[in-house]
């Protein structure tokens, strides 16, 4: 248990500590002081950091083994106390314990699916808008279509189809339902980039088509591909968490936030820890990640220079 | 003006034509025989699977199957829904307007409540007011739909007991309540439901109205506005409010999506008998007709929303004229 | 023509100074710096400068337009409308006199009308708004301001909305919404530097003929010594935020006092003179967070010595009445250097 605490204060020190030393060193190099303008960024990269240290550093900050039942009959969803801070479930397993392992989970699928998702739509929108045409025609319908599907059910009737999903799958599946939106970015921003001089220059040089794109293209459309990765994993996040939820997500015994929430619903009245705590780790993440793209967004933004 | 109407539907038919494509495309790229019922029960030997594949048409090559899908739903005819033993059109026909009640609600809180805090903020910007609002809406913005219904539930239906904690109706009184009686009863039991869905997404329309407001509120026709002479509470509320909601509108109909999402996760928090609950149930169920339908039909309303979404943007823009340049 | 004798003026700029607090630890942007002028009835004043000198911003100052923050009308300076100091009214009593009694047209016709609302509407509100006009007679109040502006067919062009109409037509539009309500004064910010040539003579002219009818004093505010010349009675030429040279018209085209003024006057194309004679003023307005010591005009004056880089000149009386100039020259006129 001390092994616990003295490891979350090192980490809530550290990561306070981080932003406020990457903060300062921004302001006096002159680079992204525009991003810590934004009165939420700092707070936000101080939350993401712990959040993320604590993902990674797990093992060393829970307390016990989240799937470990000690007293399945005397230990039941116990209040807040010393020995268990955020109580313990129907199943007496520690509730912080999980909200830990749940953390690698949440993060690790929002994270995975939206580096799937950027990746899809990263190529989709940069093959249509170069190439144009027919192609980028077919392309666009498509991106419609999925656009116009709800993507909660597209993933219910995919995951209802096929039952038991592995995680793995369900990375791919969520990324791959959720790529529409950042293919229209980067095909207007591709379309805006075509007719410039330096992609110009490159064909001249005699690159091919794939090398223009992805050498010289798409690095110049990063900055609205970075703000929508940033809000789109606390996209995923909200939405790993429902589909858990509805109990098609991540599945028991494994901790994501969204199926401990699922497991306190019933409970709520007796032990409403149970989804409070896992409920306000998605809050927290998903707005410091908002906060962060805000800050991103006009940090990246050139119309902002003159202001 | 008719003719661009009739050539947005045309799309959308065309959208949810390859919705449907692809559904049917999903189904039979799925394991096993998943739209045959209660083919995972061991006990039934393979002459009945054959039978029911028979019975259910799934013997016939592909392209037979797929034209009589599509003439089916076409005629709205989903099939017959495995649980509930009774057509699949019967069920969403009993889903569907608790469905469109609640969206209905939920929109009316969305962008009223979202549309007057963005305007706040804005006429506030940068004060303490505006700073404390912005962190109120980035929490709504950012919780997830269900968790919010449960705490408002614990809080509102629980502990302070002020109101209902689920279901459309009370079960027991409602049907010998007189006509007004059984209004209120409803309305009582939308509150949270309408609540949890309306404030998430007025959440995010406040952040985007608060954006749109202040692009507004420095452009030079709110000077000139403010050079006649006219009151504050004039100049914003009519010459910066008619202008900043402008962008809001689309917003409206590309909000849809999300508020159907949303609701998959109300109705079932709050046992709101809708098209998200059939839904949800029906996927624990494996009653895939139903699944299958509930994407589709939540399909044809976006396409649908979006095209009533440019309708009111034209409305309200007198810039905007239908049918000249609208190919994106 | 009135001239300014013994009338009393309608409108008195004193002292008047509005500064901006620019970014973090950039300064403070002192755009308009301690400004004097009077505006008589039924007269034509034209306020001349450089963009960057601060006349759109004193002129906003008068209606107190300035956003705030940035900007501050810093306490002290004084402007007198009708026995009382603009600055200090309360926000009431100064809407009552906004478009009302001082009325304002500004430079971009294309940006300064509300694209969601007819024509009609916007000329009308002012009058709805002071004058609580019935919904017909706004109607009826607008279609008599078209015409008045000289826009064909008002009947119809009532209705459209800004986008529907072109550039001039929208000036006109502009300027029959600031003349709803029958001011005293109307102020026009550049009206007529986003038109072609041939609309703006047309504007100029129209702004002329309505003045005689309305019997109000106009304060023209441009950078085009030519605007002014055809139309105001009097000059009030400004730099870096300061009042540099005022005269009557005709004397200030027949002897400048200013360098600056000189220099202006010699940037625009005139018949008499060779065309190889056309000069620029060298250099640029320095910046308004950095004014320079003494005379600010001073790093690109012709004619400066060490007293004009260490004093900075008052307004000196020129001669005639009502010609002042900010220059050591009035005093010292053996300084002059001759021209190259």
């Amino acid at each position: 248990m001390l092994r616990t605490w003295v490891s979350l204060a090192v980490l809530v020190a550290g990561s306070t500590g981080g932003a406020f030393a990457l903060r300062r060193r921004c302001e006096r190099t002159g680079r992204g002081r525009r991003f810590f303008r934004h009165p939420t960024a700092t707070t936000g990269v101080a939350v993401l950091t712990f959040f993320v240290l604590v993902a990674v550093c797990a093992p060393l900050v829970a307390p016990y083994d989240p799937s470990a039942q000690p007293d399945p009959v005397g230990l039941q969803n116990r209040p807040p106390s010393w020995l268990h801070p955020f109580g313990t479930d129907l199943y007496s397993h520690d509730v912080l314990s999980r909200v830990v392992y749940g953390a690698q989970v949440s993060l690790g699928v929002g994270t995975l699916a939206m580096l799937v998702a950027l990746t899809l739509g990263a190529v989709v929108g940069a093959i249509a808008g170069y190439t144009g045409r027919w192609i980028d025609a077919v392309l666009m319908r498509l991106v419609d279509v999925g656009i116009a599907v709800p993507r909660m059910f597209l993933l219910l009737m995919a995951v209802a189809l096929w039952s038991r999903l592995p995680l793995g799958t369900l990375i791919v599946l969520i990324g791959v339902t959720g790529w529409f939106g950042t293919s229209r970015l980067v095909r207007a921003e591709v379309l805006s980039l075509r007719e410039r001089p330096f992609v110009d220059a490159a064909r001249a040089l005699g690159a091919r088509s794939g090398r223009v794109i992805f050498g010289h293209v798409l690095p110049n459309a990063a900055a609205p591909l970075i703000v929508s990765a940033a809000l789109g994993i606390g996209h995923v996040m909200l939405l790993e968490a429902a589909l858990s939820f509805l109990g098609i997500g991540v599945r028991p015994p494994v901790a994501s936030w969204g199926n401990m929430i699922a497991d306190g619903r019933d409970l709520l009245t007796i032990a409403p820890w149970i989804s409070l705590v896992p409920g306000l780790g998605i809050a927290a993440v998903v707005m410091s990640l908002n906060a962060v793209g805000d800050a991103l967004r006009d940090a990246l933004d050139p119309r902002e220079e003159a202001t | 003006m008719t003719a661009w109407l009739l050539r947005r539907l045309a799309a959308s038919v065309a959208i949810v034509f390859a919705v449907l494509t692809l559904t049917f495309v999903l189904i039979h790229l799925a394991p096993g025989t998943p739209f045959l019922p209660s083919t995972d029960d061991r006990s039934v030997g393979p002459e009945i699977i054959a039978r029911l594949r028979r019975q259910y048409g799934l013997d016939r090559p592909l392209p037979v199957q797929y034209l009589k899908y599509i003439g089916s739903v076409a005629h709205g005819e989903f099939g017959e829904s495995f649980s509930q033993h009774r057509p699949v059109a019967q069920a969403l026909a009993d889903a569907v307007p608790n469905t469109v009640l609640l969206g209905i609600a939920a929109l009316v809180i969305e962008f009223t409540l979202g549309i007057a805090l963005g305007a706040y903020q804005a006429a506030r910007a940068r004060r303490r007011v505006d700073a404390a609002l912005s962190h109120l809406t980035l929490f709504f913005y950012s919780v997830p739909t269900f968790w919010l219904g449960l705490a408002l539930l614990l809080v509102f239906g629980q502990w302070l007991r002020w109101l209902p904690v689920g279901g459309v109706s009370d079960p027991i009184v409602h049907d010998t309540l007189p006509w007004a009686g059984r209004v209120f009863d409803t309305l009582r039991h939308l509150v949270l439901p309408a609540c949890t869905l309306g404030l998430v997404g007025a959440a995010g329309t406040a952040r985007y109205q608060r954006a749109a407001m202040l692009e507004v509120i420095h452009q030079d026709y709110i000077r000139t506005a403010r050079a006649k002479g006219l009151s504050e509470r004039r100049v914003l509320l009519r010459h910066a409010l008619r202008n900043a909601v402008l962008p809001v509108i689309t917003l409206l109909g590309l909000s849809l999506p999300f508020l159907l999402t949303g609701a998959v996760l109300v109705e079932t928090v709050f046992s709101w008998p809708g098209m998200g609950k059939l839904a949800a149930d029906a996927i624990f169920s494996r009653d895939y007709p139903v699944v299958t339908a509930a994407a589709i039909l939540a399909a044809a309303m976006v396409a649908l929303s979006s095209v009533v979404a440019d309708l009111l943007t034209a409305l309200a823009d007198p810039r905007v004229r239908l049918g000249d340049g609208d190919a994106a | 023509m009135t001239q300014p004798g013994g009338t009393a003026p309608l409108l008195a700029v004193r002292d008047l100074k509005t500064y901006f607090v620019t970014g973090r630890g950039g300064g403070t942007a002192r755009a308009v710096d301690g400004v004097s002028f009077e505006l008589y009835p039924g007269e034509t004043l034209g306020i001349v400068g450089e963009s960057g000198c601060g006349k759109t911003v004193t002129s906003l100052s008068i209606l107190r337009l300035i956003p705030e923050p940035p900007g501050h009308i810093r306490p002290g300076s004084y402007i007198e409308f009708d026995g009382r100091n603009l600055l200090t009214l309360a926000p009431r009593d100064l809407r009552a006199i906004r478009g009302n009694r001082i009325a304002m047209v500004f430079q971009e016709p294309m940006t300064s009308l509300n694209p969601v609302f007819t024509v009609g509407d916007q000329i009308a509100e002012a009058a709805v708004v002071h004058q609580g006009l019935s919904r017909g007679a706004a109607r009826a109040r607008a279609i008599d301001m078209l015409r008045l502006v000289g826009i064909p067919d008002p009947e119809t062009r009532v209705d459209d909305y800004p986008h529907q109409l072109s550039g001039g037509m929208r000036q006109r539009v502009v300027i029959a919404m600031a003349l709803v309500c029958r001011p005293q004064i109307l102020i026009a910010d550049e009206p007529t530097t986003a038109l072609d040539v041939t609309i703006q003579a047309q504007i100029l002219e129209l702004l002329e003929r309505l003045q005689a009818e309305l019997g109000m004093a106009v304060m023209l505010i441009t950078h085009d010594l030519g605007v002014v010349a055809g139309t105001a009675d009097r000059v009030v030429v400004m730099y870096a935020g300061q009042v540099v040279e005022t005269a009557s018209t005709a004397e200030l085209f027949a002897g400048p006092r200013h360098p600056y003024t000189e220099g202006l006057l010699a940037s625009i194309p005139r018949l008499d003179r060779p065309a190889d004679r056309l000069t620029s003023i060298p250099g640029n307005v320095p910046a308004a967070t950095h004014w320079p010591a003494g005379c600010r005009f001073h790093p690109r004056c012709p004619h400066a010595w060490d007293k004009c880089r260490r004093e900075e000149p008052p307004l000196l009386d020129a001669g005639t009445p009502g010609h002042t100039a900010r220059c050591w020259l009035v005093v010292e006129p053996q300084r002059r250097r001759p021209a190259p």
